[in-house]
C-alpha cells in the first residue's frame, strides 16, 4: 500500500498506509490524522481539505482544475502547488507522497 | 450492571464524530455507542446523490474504517435500541431489557422523516429517504418502474429526481408550495432549479397538494391524487417532507426541548452530564444570535467536535458558520450562512444562466448567500459573513469587482 506522508503546520510528520483508489483525504480521515476536516465528506463542496503537494510529486498528482480549482482560489494562503485531498486518488505511483496541511484547518 | 463510560445514543455523523473527538480530546473511560442501525456511521448526504444514481458504492459510503473505532476501543452497539435514560443514577435501559451505566450521556439522536399522513400512505409502491436501507429498497423497487412520482421539491425531492433522472427514469414532482424550495431560497434560485429539472426531462407541478395515493387491488399505488382532482400515473412514490428530530427519549428523561434538545454554545444540557449534538439540537448560532436546530452534516460534525471537549472538560464554544450545499445533475449548489429575516436581495451574474450567486441582506447586514456554480463566490461569501464585513449593495452586481477587497 503506498506510505503517505501528513505534514501538520508545526511541522510534525504523519505516516499512513493508504490504499489505491482511496483519496488523500479519506488516508487522513482513516488513520485519525488532524489537519484536514472534510466537511462536505469529499464531493469537493468546502475546501477544508486543503493541502500543499510536496512539489516533486505534483507531476504524479497532476493539478487542480474546474471546479477545485476554483475553490483553492480563494482558500487561505493559496499556493500554486494547493490540492483539495478529496480529489487526489492514491496511485501506487504515489508512494511516499508529502503533503503539507495549512494552520487554517486545526 | 456494565460501566459503558460515554454513552453515545445514535450512530450517524454527529456520534461518529463525537466518538472519535473524544479519544482525540484525551477521553480515557469506555466509549459505547448505541445505534439502532445495521451498520457503522456512513455518509448521509450521498445517498440522495452519487449512492442512489450509482455512481457511489456502499463501501465508500463508512464514515471510518471498522479497523479506527477497534484501535480507539469505541465500542458499536449496533441495532440496539434505548427505551429509557435516567439522569438521576445516570443508567440507560435498552429496549431489550439491559441496563447501562454512564459517567457521561451524548443525544446523538438525529431525525426521521415525517410521514405523510393521507389515504394510502401505507399502499406499497410509496418509499421514502432517509436510511441506507430506505435507499437500497428504493433501487430494488425501481426496476420495472415506469412512472416516478416524487412528493416534496426540497432538496431531497431534487437530489432524487435527478439522480433518477440520470438513472434514465421518468420523474414528476409535486410541490404544495408556489415554487420549488420556498422555505429556503429566493425567487431567483427556486426559478433556476425549475429551469434545470424541467431541461433535464422532469415534470415540475406547484402548487398542488396532494391528497391521495390511489392504490390497485392488489394494494400497490397506481396513481397520486391531487385536492384540485388532478391525477398523476404512478408506480412509485417517494416522499421527500422533511425530517422531525428524535427528541422523545431527551424529553422523557427530563432534558428541556423545544425545536430540538436544548444545549448552549458548548453542546451542554441543563444536566452537567449530558450533552447533544447534530440534527436534534437546538443551539445558539453565533453570528446570528438566535436559537437554531441545523439539519446538516457539517453542523453535525462540527458539534460533535464541540461536545467532546466539553466532556474532557474543556471549553471550545461552537464557533462555525452554517453552511450546505446540494449537487443536482452538472449543478453544485453551495450555501454560506442562513437567510432567515432578509430583507433585501442582490444577484451576482446572469440568473439565466448556470452560474451566479445570491446575496441575502437584513437592511445593510449580509446574511446569506447562494451559490450556482460560483465556488470562489462561496468561500468569498463565508468568510465576508464570518467576519462581519461591510460590503457596498452597489457593487456586487458588477462582475469584475473583486470580492477579495472586501476582506
Amino acid at each position: 500500500m503506498p506510505l503517505i506522508k501528513y505534514v501538520d503546520h508545526s511541522g510534525n510528520e504523519f505516516e499512513a498506509d493508504v490504499a489505491v483508489g482511496k483519496t488523500v483525504m479519506e488516508g487522513a480521515l482513516d488513520n485519525m490524522i488532524d489537519g484536514i476536516l472534510a466537511e462536505c465528506g469529499g464531493c469537493c463542496s468546502c475546501a477544508t481539505c486543503h493541502v500543499y503537494v510536496d512539489d516533486a510529486y505534483l507531476p504524479i498528482t497532476g493539478p487542480a482544475d474546474g471546479m477545485e480549482k476554483e475553490m483553492l482560489s480563494a482558500v487561505n494562503d493559496p499556493k500554486a502547488n494547493s490540492r483539495l485531498s478529496c480529489q487526489i486518488v492514491v496511485t501506487e505511483e504515489m508512494d511516499g507522497l508529502r503533503v503539507e496541511m495549512p494552520e487554517s484547518q486545526y | 450492571m456494565t460501566h459503558c463510560g460515554c454513552i453515545i445514543i445514535g450512530g450517524s455523523h454527529a456520534a461518529a464524530q463525537l466518538a472519535v473527538s473524544l479519544r482525540q480530546e484525551g477521553w480515557q473511560e469506555p466509549i459505547t455507542v448505541i445505534s439502532d442501525a445495521s451498520s457503522l456511521p456512513y455518509q448521509r448526504p450521498p445517498l440522495s446523490k452519487g449512492f442512489l444514481a450509482q455512481k457511489v458504492t456502499a463501501d465508500k459510503l463508512l464514515i471510518r474504517p471498522p479497523a479506527l473505532y477497534e484501535t480507539n476501543q469505541i465500542d458499536f452497539r449496533l441495532q440496539q435500541v434505548v427505551s429509557a435514560v435516567d439522569p438521576v443514577n445516570k443508567q440507560v435501559t435498552l429496549a431489550n431489557g439491559e441496563c447501562l451505566a454512564y459517567s457521561k450521556l451524548a443525544f446523538c439522536t438525529g431525525a426521521r422523516v415525517r410521514r405523510i399522513e393521507i389515504c394510502g400512505a401505507d399502499a406499497k409502491g410509496i418509499h421514502y429517504l432517509r436510511d441506507l436501507q430506505d435507499v437500497v429498497g428504493l433501487q430494488q423497487a425501481l426496476t420495472g418502474s415506469q412512472q416516478i412520482v416524487i412528493v416534496g421539491g426540497g432538496y431531497i425531492g431534487l437530489e432524487t429526481a435527478a439522480s433518477l433522472r440520470q438513472l434514465g427514469h421518468s420523474v414528476t414532482v409535486i410541490e404544495a408550495a408556489p415554487r420549488l424550495l420556498q422555505r429556503v431560497t429566493a425567487p431567483a434560485v427556486s426559478e433556476y432549479f425549475q429551469r434545470l429539472h424541467e431541461a433535464n426531462g422532469v415534470t415540475i407541478v406547484t402548487q398542488k397538494q396532494v391528497a391521495e395515493f390511489v392504490t390497485a387491488e392488489s394494494g400497490v399505488v397506481t396513481q397520486v391524487l391531487c385536492t384540485d382532482g388532478s391525477t398523476y400515473p404512478a408506480d412509485l412514490v417517494i416522499v421527500g417532507i422533511g425530517v422531525r428530530p428524535n427528541l422523545e427519549l431527551a424529553q422523557a428523561a427530563g432534558l428541556e426541548c423545544a425545536d430540538g434538545i436544548v444545549v448552549d454554545e458548548y453542546a451542554r444540557t441543563a444536566d452537567p452530564d449530558i450533552v447533544a449534538a447534530g440534527d436534534c439540537a437546538q443551539h445558539p448560532l453565533p453570528y446570528y444570535d438566535q436559537l437554531k436546530r441545523l439539519e446538516s452534516v457539517p453542523n453535525a460534525m462540527e458539534q460533535a467536535k464541540v461536545a467532546a471537549a466539553t466532556l474532557c472538560g474543556k471549553s471550545k464554544p461552537y464557533q462555525a458558520l452554517p453552511w450546505f450545499w446540494s449537487d443536482q445533475y452538472q449543478t453544485k449548489l453551495q450555501i454560506a450562512g442562513l437567510n432567515s429575516g432578509y430583507d433585501k436581495t442582490v444577484i451576482r451574474g446572469d440568473q439565466t444562466t448556470h452560474n451566479f450567486s445570491v446575496w441575502y441582506f437584513h437592511e445593510q447586514r449580509l446574511l446569506a448567500v447562494d451559490c450556482i456554480n460560483q465556488p470562489k463566490d462561496f468561500m468569498l461569501a463565508k468568510a465576508l459573513i464570518s467576519q462581519n464585513k461591510a460590503i457596498d449593495q452597489s457593487q456586487l452586481s458588477d462582475l469584475d469587482f473583486d470580492l477579495k477587497t472586501w476582506l
